[in-house]
Parts: C-alpha cells; sequence; structure tokens
C-alpha cells in the first residue's frame, strides 16, 4: 500500500494528472486513511462499494414491501369466510421440495461468486446455471401448485385469507421469475464481456438479490405453510 | 466506465483492507474463505429448515410452543444467511450495512407487529357482523 501512496509513483502522477477534481483521491503519509469507517478524509468511495451499498438500501426496501405482504397475512389468516383453510392447501413435501430447490440454489449461487473470485468464467457460468435450473424448479413447482388450486376452486376470490396467500406466494414466485431472467442476462454478459468491473458490480447486485430472495422464502415457509398447518 | 475512477482494485490489484464493504463483498477474494462461507451457510440452513420441518409435523413439544419455536428457528436461520451468504459482519467496515439493516428491520417490524396489533383491536371492538347487518336493515 505504501508505495501506491507515494507522490512520485507513476500511479500517482496518473491519478492526479488524468482527474482535475482528484475524485476519491486518498490522502497519504500521516494524514492517511485510519483503519474503519466513515473518514471523510479519503474521499467518496469506490463505485463497488457505492453501487452494492445502493442495491442493499433497494433490498431494504423491498423486504419492507414483503412485509406489508405479511403483515395483510398475518391480519387475514383466519377470514377464510367458510372456504379451505391453511392446512387444507398446504401439501408439505412440495413445500419440503420448493425450500430445498431456493436453499441449494441460494448455495450454488454463494459457489458462482466464489468462482467470479477466483476469476473463473467457466465455472461462474456452471454455478449460474445450476442456481437458474433450481429456480426454474422452484418456480415449476409453485405455478403448478398455483394451477391445481385453481383447479379445485380454490382462487383469490374466494375469500380474504385465499387473497392474502395468493398475493404473497406470488409477490415472492413474481421476484423469483425476475431473478431468473436477470440471472439469464448476467450469464450473457459475463460470457460476452467478461469479468470486466461493472459486470463484477452487477454479478455482487444480483447475488444479494438471490440470498434476499431465499430469505424472504425462510418467512413464508415458516408463517404461512408450517404455522398454518399447525395451527 | 471510466478507468480513471478512483478503484483500489485498479491501483493495487486487490482491495483496500481499509476501506467499507458493500454487503455480499468482502476484501478476502480467495475462492476457499468464499466456498467455506458457502458450505457452512448450507451446512446450518439444512440444520435449521429440517428441524423447522420435524417440529411442525410432531408432537415432540408442547402444541401452543411450536409457532414459537419456528419463528426462532426462522430468525435463526435468518441469521445464517446474513452472515455466510450476504457477508455481514460485525467490522468497522460494515457499519453502514449493519445500520441500515437495522432501520429496515424497525420498519419491518413496525408495520407487522402494529398492523396485528391493530387489527386485533378492530376486531375485538367492533359490533359483530350478524347485528351490523340487522342494523342496516
Amino acid at each position: 500500500m505504501s508505495q501506491v501512496d507515494l507522490p512520485a509513483t507513476i500511479d500517482a502522477i496518473r491519478r492526479v494528472r488524468e482527474d482535475p477534481h482528484r475524485l476519491g483521491h486518498r490522502g497519504h503519509g500521516p494524514e492517511g486513511p485510519v483503519v474503519g469507517a466513515g473518514h471523510g478524509r479519503t474521499g467518496p468511495a469506490s463505485k463497488r462499494i457505492v453501487v452494492g451499498y445502493g442495491f442493499w438500501i433497494f433490498l431494504l426496501s423491498d423486504i419492507i414491501m414483503f412485509s406489508c405482504f405479511f403483515a395483510t397475512f398475518a391480519v387475514l389468516r383466519g377470514s377464510t369466510a367458510g372456504g379451505p383453510t391453511a392446512a387444507q392447501i398446504v401439501e408439505m413435501p412440495r413445500v419440503g421440495l420448493e425450500t430445498g430447490a431456493l436453499l441449494l440454489s441460494s448455495y450454488t449461487c454463494g459457489l458462482s461468486f466464489a468462482a467470479t473470485n477466483a476469476r473463473s468464467k467457466l465455472w461462474t457460468q456452471v454455478f449460474l446455471l445450476v442456481t437458474g435450473l433450481l429456480g426454474l424448479a422452484f418456480v415449476a413447482m409453485e405455478l403448478q401448485e398455483f394451477i391445481s388450486l385453481a383447479g379445485r376452486g380454490i382462487t383469490p376470490q374466494r375469500s380474504g385469507f385465499l387473497t392474502s396467500f395468493f398475493g404473497l406466494v406470488g409477490l415472492h414466485g413474481l421476484h423469483v421469475t425476475v431473478a431468473g431472467m436477470w440471472l439469464a442476462t448476467m450469464m450473457a454478459q459475463v460470457q460476452l464481456k467478461g469479468f470486466r468491473r461493472e459486470i463484477i458490480h452487477r454479478l455482487i447486485c444480483f447475488n444479494l438479490f438471490w440470498h434476499a430472495l431465499d430469505i424472504v422464502w425462510i418467512g413464508i415457509f415458516t408463517i404461512v405453510y408450517l404455522m398454518g398447518v399447525t395451527a | 466506465m471510466s478507468n480513471l475512477e478512483y478503484d483500489p482494485h485498479l491501483y493495487t490489484g486487490n482491495l483496500d483492507h481499509r476501506e467499507d464493504h458493500a454487503p455480499g463483498d468482502e476484501p478476502e477474494e480467495s475462492a476457499g474463505h468464499w466456498v467455506l462461507n458457502s458450505n457452512l451457510g448450507l451446512g446450518f440452513s439444512i440444520v435449521l429448515t429440517a428441524a423447522a420441518f420435524y417440529l411442525a409435523g410432531s408432537h415432540l413439544i408442547w402444541g401452543p410452543a411450536v409457532p414459537v419455536a419456528l419463528i426462532v428457528l426462522a430468525i435463526a436461520q435468518m441469521g445464517v444467511h446474513l452472515v455466510y451468504f450476504l457477508h455481514v459482519t460485525t467490522g468497522p467496515d460494515n457499519t453502514n450495512n449493519v445500520l441500515a439493516l437495522a432501520f429496515g428491520i424497525l420498519v419491518v417490524f413496525l408495520i407487522v407487529a402494529g398492523s396485528i396489533w391493530i387489527m386485533g383491536h378492530l376486531n375485538q371492538n367492533m359490533m359483530p357482523m350478524d347485528q351490523l347487518m340487522d342494523m342496516r336493515r
């Protein structure tokens, strides 16, 4: 580190000359950055941090939206209007499979970023593909569940409970579907553009999104399915 | 993208350990570290998920306590995901991430607990539906 910050190094000269505003120019010598965070004198954070943190804020707002759906479900779970209750529409083996598929996909997503850090295009693609296929299996199982319920006349219009059930579970399924499209886009970008910095920033964001979806699913399988069966 | 922007990767070839870090990102770049984290996350998650599914279908613990146990297991698994998959740590480079997360959790808590609380009281204080119907006649 100390070599880089010496004013006489080529890097430092280039950095000062190329950027007239010296944006993000780190202090050096005794005035240099201190261990820890939030030191304004070290200049703005790098793009990698700004992008990741901005996406983190988006994810938290997304989770707040999910919390509204969770609150609706919690309030309406007993309002079955004489229709089926949660215990009557839940198929535990299917929920177990869905949970397994999503958890495994979260795992392979983490592995894909490990491969990204090792700059291995092949393994990044392999693990992203496995992640996408597991996500597809999850969406397919959920779709099948919805279709089979609809075939028995169990639709969102039937009762307040079913409205909130299809709303919450469907919103999550929609998120997984959109994330799957993003995943396919990222695979194409990694293939064609390689590990450029902005591509790695996008991969970081995609990883965050996929893991956040798994966290929301933990809430769904616990509150909607498991607690629905035991209640 | 411009190469003029300061990025520790560009100038030193590795992440600056003194900088802040966004969630999902860490100064440690070796693949082994990331694979280990994923393995630990998967292991803990499988144990917690299996425990939740087992408890929901068995009479191992007292009936009314099952929902509480399920919620505790769910929160534990969310913690596991945050630590091992999202790489949120307690270090000084993660202060901003943790503060934003804490605010998010506060809002989620207010929305969920507030809704249940208010609607519960509303249900209690509201006239039963059949009487309401009688009044309208």
